[in-house]
């Protein structure tokens, strides 16, 4: 996996730096504190949700076991639909075939729909080195783009942005790349979007080529699908001739059924709404409706090995809702861009150091960034036990480094980081004492495909005890 | 080995030996709400506006007048009309009608006010509208370029209660747009707000025999 911030420091630095930002703090505070509550509630409307997550927890599994003959359905399917299917082992692969794709059209721009994706392998710059222009057209990524700065959230980008701070940047930056912002802008969050508005729209009509990612894949329909809520989505989803769509391969679901779980349980987590207003469905192309070309490019970048790891396979589950983000008091007050990676939060400190390997000091560094209190696991609709797999990822760090090792030293430091912030710590134990209480503990002898319904084994002791014992 | 064999190999050899996964249990409900077609639609309604759709309820001998005046209201220059449209939702429409041709260009159609269709389906539970570019719906981009869009539902036909309802009565092989309420962004501070590059009004009709 590509795509490290250079010169990222390891995650208690940049941590620190987190915590001394206020701005930041309060900005995170405020936006992690009103979703958390509303999907709460978002989640209450639905009696059958633990049904729903342990569906769409095997659905996953399951199609994980024999993704090889999933692969190959879906390849089979979405070229019969008129697609055209691409292979790519790693990032760079997968942007010389997309740069090649974009350039066989001899077009030089290029409009985005947010992909976690995309970000991951770096397309925008290796886009870049070849000419060619990509322009980012999610509003929060709008926002990164424009303020040469990075996503801190899986799904809004800026969290880290407050309105002030957005103004200023829509006011200082979207005349260098095309329609400035109207004249007195306000810090109005609908001015805001009105400003996004126009100046996309230009881009959005003169498109040729556009690029996506997708949330699932339908093995045996070819379908992708795509959520969104701002339309800019079905904008480069439609009006382009040409669309290239870049997914990893464990976004792939055996059948059309599937799609009725995550279509339940996505919205809800992710923006805590009974659905997003916008989700677009395509199989191939469309006679006269949209693209007339469709290039799908399967990524691995990683994910055969995190596949590879029997504890750690299950965090390719992920349908990237960010809920997990969202409850993390980690996460709340380090802020996103101390975990060094696309993937922030408890989702990135157990996928980012399995995609990309320990051996940098930040990704040596991740597994130690949480207080194992098991609020993560609690929310996500997929049930990945992301203690279990942040446990199991320490053992490994600590394998590797040995004592006195930078990687172990880089380790120690993020988990006295964790320790030495009792607000961190405390929220933790709370939230592992509330839950603790809901469920019974998981058998003992359960292998490694488990039921969610179980509860996922926390360290018995205190995080500062595991931490002690350990240390030496 | 080209990366295609690559990558399946690796799949191979990373789940060989790794136990059988269990299978996919379907308990979860397939609705939530009783079996009373005056509850699911009255549901459909609250979620609709919900969301800030704008929710008229009509039958055949109104739709003509409600539509004209929603146009009106809306000061509607012209309306785009996708083929397959029942001549008398529009029958009363002052303003221009703009068919969707194949050479329409995006441009063109941002020149356009609004769009009136039909559906496919529209799901209580959700608040949400399915459309699959089947008559009287055109191609996706006509209902996504205009600033307003008037979608009619036909009731009881059209409506069911929840997703897996409606994806046992979808075909994958169409283009499907889910629409849930009028275009919104929660990127600014995580707070909801209505319109940003969809059509910013949506007036959705529900239209009984
Ligand atoms: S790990 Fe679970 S909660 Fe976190 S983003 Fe992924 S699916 Fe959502």
């Amino acid at each position: 996996m590509s795509g490290t911030f250079v010169g990222m420091p390891a995650f208690p630095k940049a941590a620190r730096d987190a915590v001394r930002d206020t701005t930041l703090r309060g900005n995170l505070r405020h936006a992690t504190h009103t979703i958390r509550d509303k999907r709460a509630k978002a989640v209450a409307e639905l009696d059958d949700w633990q049904q729903l997550r342990e569906a769409g927890k095997r659905i996953k599994d399951l199609t994980l076991r024999h993704l090889d003959r999933h692969l190959l359905r879906l390849e089979e399917s979405v070229t019969a639909a008129g697609g055209t299917v691409h292979w790519a082992a790693d990032a760079a692969e997968a942007n010389r075939i997309v740069g090649d794709l974009v350039k066989a059209t001899g077009e030089t721009e290029v409009v985005k729909v947010k992909s976690m994706a995309t970000q991951e392998i770096g397309l925008n710059e290796a886009l870049a080195a070849e000419g060619i222009h990509a322009y980012e057209t999610d509003l929060a990524e709008l926002i990164v783009q424009l303020g040469d700065d990075r996503p801190s959230h899986i799904l809004v980008p800026a969290i880290h942005r407050n309105r002030a701070e957005i103004r200023a940047i829509f006011r200082d930056r979207m005349a260098g790349w095309g329609r400035p912002a109207p004249e007195g802008l306000t810090d109005n969050p609908a001015d805001l979007a009105e400003a996004a508005r126009l100046h996309l729209r230009e881009k959005f009509l003169r498109a040729k080529v556009g690029i996506s990612g997708a949330n699932f894949m339908v093995a045996e329909t070819g379908t992708l699908v795509v959520f969104e809520s701002e339309g800019n989505g079905r904008m480069c989803l439609t009006l382009p001739e040409t669309l290239i769509s870049v997914v990893g391969i464990e976004k792939t679901v055996p059948t059309w059924q599937d799609l009725e779980v995550f279509l339940q349980t996505l919205p809800r987590s992710s923006t805590a709404e009974r659905m997003n207003p916008y989700t677009s469905m395509w199989t191939g192309t469309a006679d006269g409706d949209g693209p007339q070309t469709f290039h799908l490019v399967l990524l691995d970048n990683g994910r055969t090995d995190a596949l590879a790891d029997d504890v750690g396979r299950q965090a390719l589950r992920c349908i990237r809702c960010s809920a997990c983000l969202n409850v993390c008091p980690v996460y709340e007050r380090a802020g996103g861009h101390a975990y060094g990676s696309v993937y922030p939060g408890p989702i990135g400190a157990i996928l980012t150091p399995q995609l990309r390997g320990t051996t940098s000091e930040i990704d040596a560094s991740l597994p130690y960034a949480s207080s194992l209190c098991g609020a993560c696991y609690e929310v996500c609709p997929v049930a990945i036990d992301i203690p279990e797999v942040l446990v199991h990822l320490r053992e490994k760090v600590a394998d590797r480094g040995g004592p006195g090792h930078r990687l172990e030293k880089a380790a120690m430091k993020a988990a006295t980081w964790a320790m030495d912030h009792p607000g961190a710590m405390a929220a933790g134990e709370r939230a592992a004492s509330r839950t603790r209480a809901l469920h019974p503990r998981r058998p003992p002898g359960a292998g490694a495909w488990t039921d969610s319904r179980d509860l996922p084994e926390l360290p018995a002791e205190p995080f500062r005890d595991w931490w002690r014992k350990n240390r030496t | 080995m080209n990366a295609r064999d690559r990558i399946l190999a690796r799949v191979r050899a990373a789940v060989e030996g790794a136990p059988e996964a269990p299978p996919v249990v379907r308990d979860y409900l397939v609705s939530h709400t009783p079996d009373d077609p005056a509850a699911v639609l009255d549901l459909l309604h609250e979620n609709l506006v919900d969301y800030r759709a704008r929710v008229h309820r009509t039958d055949e001998a109104g739709i003509g007048a409600l539509v004209a005046g929603l146009l009106a209201a809306r000061g509607a220059g012209s309306v785009l009309v996708p083929r397959g449209l029942p001549p008398e939702w529009l029958a009363e429409a002052a303003c221009a009608h703009v068919e969707d041709g194949a050479e329409s260009t995006a441009a063109d159609l941002d020149a356009v006010t609004s769009v009136v269709t039909g559906c496919a389906l529209a799901i209580a539970e959700t608040g949400t509208l399915v459309l699959d570019g089947g008559p009287a719906q055109g191609r996706r981009r006509i209902t996504l370029v205009p600033d307003h869009h008037i979608c009619v539902v036909r009731v009881p036909g059209q409506i069911v209660a929840s997703v897996p309802q409606a994806m046992a009565r979808l075909d994958p092989g169409r283009p499907l747009t889910w629409i849930s309420g009028p275009s919104a962004t929660s990127d600014i501070e995580l707070d909801r707000v209505e319109g940003v590059h969809g059509p910013r009004t949506l007036d959705v009709v529900l239209l009984s025999p």
